[in-house]
């Protein structure tokens, strides 16, 4: 089964709830209660209560009333708005190392995606070095040891409990001098609350930015598809801090709609670079607009 | 936690102070408006749609209607349905079987392993012989997690010694702990997804083998609309005694603790609230309503202060306060029975009306806001720290020099004192054993 398949196939009860919604919908009685129904249905995929009414607000007019049309419409909707935010991400000629900070809070599968991120730039033929930069919790550093491991690409170390912007500036330094295409750091999973460990965060990014002006290149945020609207939260705080490139949606192989992608498209318009779809190394897709949509709808 | 549904709905419960008496239509437009603010706050849709045909019914009957004030009437009806839906009691462990098993189980990084940690460490602290058990062997180095994090707790972990099946290291783990005579274990199982049949199958299998007298599901406190099926997901296949809701220290609204508990009918037994070791709170639904409410979780702030400051030194405090000889050295003393409490974030937001104010002035607490006011004052004299009015330019300059900080940061601390100290004046009549009046904040 290709990835496309796999994910519509996990995606499917998604499908189901949105489709099942869409036709309990028409047999309904009036238009507004229809619409009222399909508002549900959306805000049963995460997508929220005001996003939701905007998108079924703006479906009034222009198609024809029916499962198709309704459906269609429902998706060329969702798909216009995903396709701004979908932009692969793409390391230009010439800039090397390319470095990638990954950050998220807890639990989200940062550690698992850069497993898979890594993966995916070896078989790329690209040299990765990863940043062991998770130095608060216990084991997280030989977790990510065994990733790297798996991919065949080193994994820069200090102790645990170490300061990870030195772990930063080491993984930088030693790609500089080894001329690594790729360096991507793991940073420990901390609460967009928390203030200190936020502050922490711009540390490290400012560490790397003073050894390549123009690193990081790319500040990957890793978001949890079962997270309800407190992910946009996620995304906004993480962006203020140290400005968020890019966002990862990971365990969309559940039954979670990771419909909060929408309202932190709309409204943060980062792009959206991967998803992922399970706990193997090939499990990391590249997000296309189109297709998301399908399977949501 | 929870600000944001506790805002939401006290904003409402404003609204409706002015309106006097409550008729149907005005019980309909509250009515969806405390609708609105659960779904943004993530509780799932479905049991919005039953907790607010609950309300409804409670509210509409006679309860109401008798009321001298309907809008305190009402406010006790949504409270009241919030916390039954909640759970009315706080639910306690069973220990039951030699020895009694607990077993943790849930998605991926909801906080297992973690949670295993704090709850043996919680469990220790109240007499008992914890033993962990690693059966996580599905992500990497989460064995080794387990095992540092035991540790650090100084609990007893079980030595997986290069065991590949979970079912092996279970088996072993009881047979061990039966000979060394441990009274509580806890396994940590692997993160699996609830529709993931083979591993939901091998879950299955862990509980015969193991027949634990608790079955938690650890879920996180961020989750969506989903968080009802993936609670559904493994009571059925595993019978889940309880819930542990992990990550309350963020801005997550909570939403999830109503659709799990509605959908499942188990209770939550405890709240995690912090990374760190001692992060684990009983569960109570009766506060969390109050909580969400917005009305503060004052219970569980008043029994905090109990544990970390001494009725004597309570009492010593108050008396120092009525004859007005509060001092610095008071003070650094007060900042200290703070500090117990545990962080300031957590402090705070149980304060009424505070979650609001935090979020309106986007207030940030710093943690070690407390720990450079002790710094200044540690660099003080004791004749200083007694009679703070002998603090000229020079005195400051050096006990600025002595803790690091600037003069500036000494002249706040002194003015922060000063208002202190009259605002203790105020409060002198009324006893002041609550702690929320003089928090330097």
């Amino acid at each position: 089964m290709n990835l496309t398949a796999r994910l519509k196939a996990r995606l499917a009860r998604t499908h189901n709830a949105i489709m099942g919604g869409i036709e309990s919908v028409l047999g309904m009685g009036t238009r507004k209660e229809s619409l009222e129904r399909l508002e549900e249905a959306l805000i049963t995929a995460d997508v929220g209560v005001k996003t939701s009414s905007e998108i079924v607000g703006a479906l009034k007019e222009g198609f024809k009333w029916d499962k198709e049309g309704l459906s269609e419409r429902l998706r060329a909707s969702i798909s216009g708005l995903l396709k701004e935010v979908e932009s692969p991400l793409v390391i230009p000629p010439g800039v090397v190392p390319f470095v990638i900070m990954v950050l998220g809070v807890n639990g989200v599968g940062k550690t698992t995606t850069i497993g898979k991120l890594a993966s995916r730039f070896s078989s790329m033929g690209k040299s990765v070095i990863l940043g062991a930069g998770d130095t608060f919790r216990a084991a997280a550093i030989e977790q990510l040891e065994i990733w790297g491991e798996r991919a065949g690409c080193p994994v820069i170390k200090h102790s645990h409990g170490g300061d990870p912007g030195a772990v930063a500036f080491d993984a930088v330094k030693s790609a500089v001098a080894k001329k690594t295409d790729v360096v991507i750091l793991d940073t420990a999973g901390r609460l967009h609350t928390k203030v200190n460990l936020m502050e922490e965060l711009k540390k490290i990014k400012k560490v790397v930015n003073r050894e390549i002006p123009s690193a990081p290149h790319e500040n990957l945020l890793v978001v949890d598809a079962s997270t309800g609207q407190n992910a946009l939260n996620q995304a906004k705080l993480f962006n203020e801090y140290v400005g968020v490139t890019g966002i990862v949606i990971t365990k969309l192989d559940g039954t979670a709609k990771g419909g909060i992608i929408v309202p932190i498209a709309r409204e943060l318009k980062i792009p959206i670079r991967f998803i992922g779809v399970g706990e193997g190394v090939d499990d990391l897709k590249e997000f296309n607009a189109g297709e998301f949509a399908d399977a949501l709808i | 936690m929870f600000d944001g549904l506790s805002e939401k709905l006290r904003g409402i419960i404003k609204d409706l102070k002015g309106h006097g008496t409550l008729s149907e239509a005005n019980i309909e437009s509250v009515l969806k408006e405390v609708r609105l603010a659960l779904l943004e706050a993530d509780v799932n849709f479905t049991v919005v749609k039953e907790f607010i045909s609950r309300v409804k019914g409670k509210a509409l009957g006679q309860d109401v209607l008798l009321s001298v004030t309907p809008a305190q009437q009402f406010i006790k009806v949504v409270r009241d349905e919030l916390a039954a839906t909640l759970g009315e009691t706080a639910s306690e462990l069973e220990f039951k079987g030699r020895p009694p098993v607990i077993m943790l189980a849930g998605l991926q990084g909801s906080g297992k392993t973690t949670t295993t940690a704090k709850l043996a460490r919680l469990l220790k602290g109240k007499g008992r012989n914890p033993y962990v058990v690693p059966a996580d062997l599905a992500r990497p180095a989460a064995v080794l997690q387990l095992q540092k994090l035991s540790e650090e707790i100084k609990v007893d972990c079980f030595d997986v010694a290069g065991r590949k099946d979970p079912v092996d290291i279970c088996t072993e783990a009881l047979r061990v702990a039966k000979i060394k005579g441990y009274d509580t274990v806890l396994v940590d199982t692997a993160g699996r997804l609830h529709i993931d049949a083979a591993l939901m199958d091998e879950l299955k299998g862990l509980k015969e083998i193991l027949s634990p007298s608790e079955v938690l599901l650890v879920a996180d406190s961020m989750t969506g609309q989903d968080a009802v099926r993936t609670a559904q997901g493994f009571d059925e296949a595993i019978g889940l005694t309880g819930v542990i809701l992990t990550k309350l220290d963020s801005d997550a609204r909570g939403g999830a603790a109503l659709s799990m508990r509605i959908s499942t009918g188990k209770p939550i037994k405890f709240i995690g609230v912090s990374e760190k070791t001692d992060g684990l709170e009983v569960f109570h639904p009766d506060r969390m309503a109050g909580r969400i409410l917005g009305m503060g979780d004052v219970l569980t702030l008043v029994e905090k202060a109990q544990a970390a400051i001494e009725e004597k030194d309570a009492r010593e405090l108050e008396k120092k306060i009525k004859k007005d000889t509060f001092t610095l050295d008071d003070f650094r003393e007060h900042l200290g029975q703070i500090k117990r409490m545990g962080s300031l974030d957590s402090i705070l937001s149980m304060i009424p009306g505070f979650g609001a104010l935090k979020k309106a002035k986007g207030l940030k607490v710093d943690e070690k806001e407390i720990s450079r006011i002790e710094a200044i004052i540690n660099s003080m004299t004791a004749k200083e720290r007694k009679t703070p009015g002998i603090l000229n330019a020079g005195r400051r300059a050096r006990i600025a020099r002595g803790s690091g900080r600037t003069v500036q940061d000494v002249n706040r601390l002194v003015k922060q004192y000063g208002q202190m100290r009259d605002m203790m004046k105020r409060f002198k009549k009324g006893g002041m054993r609550s702690l929320k009046n003089i928090l330097p904040v």
